[in-house]
C-alpha cells in the first residue's frame, strides 16, 4: 500500500524550476531515503508533503499530491490537519525553549487535546517510542535546552510521533549529531517504520545504505532512479547514479 | 626563514596590531569617561539640594527654595499615559509587520513611515500635539494631550523594538511549531513572543527612558511653568522634570539663586533613567531564565 504518491510534480521558486515532473510512491510502513548532490531538489520534494513549501514566497506548485489517498494540494485542506497527519524532524534539533515534558505535549495542545491524563500517557509513550524515556523520565520539568544535541533530536522525534502521525519526514536528521547519537537515531529509525511510514532526506549513502528499505537518486530537479536500496546501491540502471554512489561527484 | 624565528615583517604586524587595538581601546575608554564626567559633574554640583524635601516639597520663593514634587509627579504621570498608549498599539504593530504581513509594498511602506516617524524631530512632535489634541480635540494643556504627544514619540520605538527582538528568534522555531500543526497564531502566542519577550520588556523600558527626559513634545501639550499642586485628572496641566529644569535654567525669577535646585533636578531625571536601565537589564535576566523553564 502507498502512503505518499505524487503524480507529475513541478515546483517553481519564482523563475526557477526546483522539481521537473516527479512521480512516485513510497509505501506504506517501510523507510524511504531520497539522496543526492545539494540542491537536487530532495529536500524542496519532501517539505511538499506537509506543505512547508507553503511558507516560502512565490513557490509555485504543479501536480497531484495524495497522502493516504487524500489529494493535500486540494482547496478543502486544512494546512494544520494534515500536519497532524504527517510529522517532520529538522536538520538541526530545534526543541522549543519549554520543559521537556512540554515539547512533546505541545502538538497536543495547539491541536486542542486539553485531557491532563491523556497528555501525560501520550507524552510517557512517546518519549518511550523515541529511546529517550529512560533518560529524562526523572526531569520532566527541566528545560529541554539542558539536554545534549542527539537527546534534543530524540526529543524532536517524540514531538513528532505525539500527534501520531502516519507519515514522518526526516530532512537530514542526523546531519548535525555526533558518530554515536547518529548510531542511536538510526537504529530509533528502524523500529519506527512498525508504525510510521518514514520518508529520509540524507548526504549520508551509507545513511540511506543502513537504514531504508527504498532509495531515491534526484539530480538536478529530477528524480533519476528509484528502486529497493540494495538494488539500486549493487547495480544501479542509470549512469548518474552509479557516478553519484561511487563518489565521482557530489 | 625557519619556521619559529621572528621576521621584520612579522614585527611590523605585530606592532601594527597592537596601536590598532590601543587606539580601540582608548576610544571606548573614553565614551566611558564622558559618561563619568557628566555624572559626576551634576552629582557634585546637585548632591548638596537632594534630600527627602527635595523629592517631596512643592517649589518655593520662585523656585529657588523648595522641591521638585509637583514635577516628579507630573513626568511619572506622563511616563504612564504615555507608555499607555503606546505599548499596545505598538507591540501588535511590531507583531503584525514582523510575522504576519506578507512582503509586499504595503508591509515596506509601513515600515518606511515608521522609520521616518523616528527621524522626525521631538518639537514637531509638540507642534502636532498641540495642534491636533490640545486644539483640535479640546483636551487642552493637559496630562492627556501630553501623553498622547509622548507617546506617538515613543511609537516608532516600541514597534522597531518588537520587530528587531522578533527578528532575533530563529525561524526554525516557528517552522518547528507549525510542522506540528500550529496555526500562526499559536505559533506567536505560545512559542515566539516567550522568547522575543525579554528583549521587548527591555526596549519598551528603555523607550521610558527617552520619553521621560523629552521636553519640546510636552513645551506647548501640557507642561507648567510653575504650579505648585498635584493633578486630578488627565485634563489636569502638570509641571515636568525636563521642562522644570529648562525653566529654572534660564527663566526663572531668579538664575543664579536656583542653580544648585537646577543640578539636583537633573541627577533626579538622570537617575530616573538609569534605574530604568538597570530594571531593564534586571527584567531581561530574570525573564530570560524564565522563557526556558516553561
Amino acid at each position: 500500500m502507498n502512503s505518499v504518491e505524487t503524480k507529475d510534480v513541478h515546483l517553481y521558486y519564482g523563475d526557477f524550476h526546483a522539481l521537473k515532473g516527479i512521480t512516485m510512491a513510497m509505501k506504506k510502513n517501510q523507510v524511504t531515503a531520497f539522496i543526492g548532490p545539494s540542491g537536487c531538489g530532495k529536500s524542496t520534494y519532501l517539505r511538499c508533503f506537509n506543505r512547508m513549501n507553503d511558507l516560502i514566497d512565490g513557490v509555485k506548485i504543479e501536480g497531484d499530491i495524495l497522502i493516504d489517498g487524500v489529494d493535500i494540494y486540494k482547496t478543502n485542506i486544512q494546512v494544520d490537519d494534515l500536519r497532524k497527519h504527517v510529522g517532520m524532524v529538522f536538520q538541526k534539533p530545534n526543541p522549543f525553549p519549554k520543559s521537556i515534558f512540554e515539547n512533546v505535549a505541545y502538538g497536543l495542545r495547539v491541536n486542542g487535546t486539553k485531557d491532563k491524563r491523556f497528555i501525560e500517557e501520550r507524552v510517557e509513550r512517546s518519549l518511550k517510542q523515541a529511546a529517550l524515556w529512560d533518560e529524562v523520565k526523572d526531569k520532566l520539568k527541566k528545560s529541554a535546552f539542558e539536554l545534549s544535541g542527539g537527546q534534543q533530536q530524540r526529543l524532536c522525534i517524540a514531538r513528532a510521533l505525539a500527534i501520531e502521525p502516519s507519515v514522518v519526514l526526516m530532512d537530514e536528521p542526523t546531519s548535525a549529531l555526533d558518530p554515536l547519537s547518529t548510531a542511536k537515531t538510526e537504529e530509533l529509525i528502524h523500529q519506527l517504520k512498525e508504525e510510521y511510514t518514514i520518508v529520509i532526506v540524507t548526504h549520508n549513502m551509507q545513511q540511506a545504505g543502513r537504514v531504508s528499505d527504498y532509495t531515491a537518486f534526484f539530480y538536478l530537479g529530477e528524480l533519476v532512479e528509484y528502486a529497493k536500496t540494495k538494488t539500486l546501491f549493487t547495480n544501479p540502471k542509470d549512469q548518474r547514479t552509479q557516478n553519484y554512489i561511487t563518489g565521482r561527484f557530489g | 626563514m625557519a619556521f619559529g624565528t621572528t621576521s621584520s615583517s612579522h614585527k611590523s604586524k605585530k606592532l601594527a596590531q597592537s596601536a590598532a587595538f590601543f587606539i580601540f581601546r582608548l576610544l571606548s575608554f573614553s565614551v566611558v569617561a564622558i559618561l563619568l564626567v557628566i555624572l559626576g559633574f551634576i552629582l557634585v554640583q546637585g548632591i548638596s539640594v537632594i534630600s527627602w524635601e527635595f523629592l517631596t516639597e512643592m517649589p518655593r520663593e520662585g523656585m529657588t527654595e523648595g522641591g521638585i514634587f509637583p514635577a516628579l509627579v507630573g513626568t511619572l504621570c506622563l511616563v504612564a499615559g504615555s507608555m499607555l498608549f503606546a505599548f499596545p498599539i505598538g507591540i501588535l504593530s511590531g507583531i503584525y509587520i514582523h510575522e504576519y504581513a506578507k512582503d509586499s509594498w504595503f508591509k515596506r511602506f509601513v515600515k518606511l513611515m515608521t522609520n521616518n516617524l523616528a527621524g522626525v524631530p521631538s518639537i514637531v512632535f509638540g507642534l502636532f500635539g498641540m495642534t491636533l489634541f490640545v486644539n483640535q480635540f479640546g483636551f487642552g494643556d493637559s496630562i492627556l494631550a501630553g501623553s498622547l504627544t509622548l507617546g506617538l514619540l515613543a511609537l516608532p520605538v516600541v514597534i522597531r523594538t518588537t520587530e528587531e527582538s522578533l527578528k532575533s528568534i530563529d525561524d526554525s522555531f516557528r517552522i518547528g511549531s507549525l510542522a506540528l500543526g500550529a496555526t500562526k497564531w499559536q505559533t506567536v502566542s505560545r512559542v515566539v513572543l516567550p522568547m522575543a519577550f525579554p528583549n521587548i520588556i527591555t526596549g519598551l523600558i528603555l523607550s521610558i527612558g527617552r520619553v521621560s527626559g523629552e521636553t519640546a513634545p510636552i513645551l506647548f501639550t501640557v507642561a507648567a511653568y510653575f504650579l505648585p499642586k498635584l493633578p486630578t485628572s488627565i485634563f489636569d496641566q502638570v509641571m515636568a522634570l525636563p521642562y522644570h529644569l529648562y525653566v529654572i535654567s534660564t527663566s526663572g525669577t531668579d538664575i543664579e539663586a536656583s542653580r544648585a535646585m537646577a543640578y539636583g533636578t537633573a541627577f533626579v531625571l538622570i537617575l530616573i533613567v538609569l534605574l530604568a536601565n538597570l530594571l531593564a537589564n534586571w527584567l531581561r535576566r530574570y525573564f530570560g531564565k524564565k522563557v526556558k523553564m516553561n
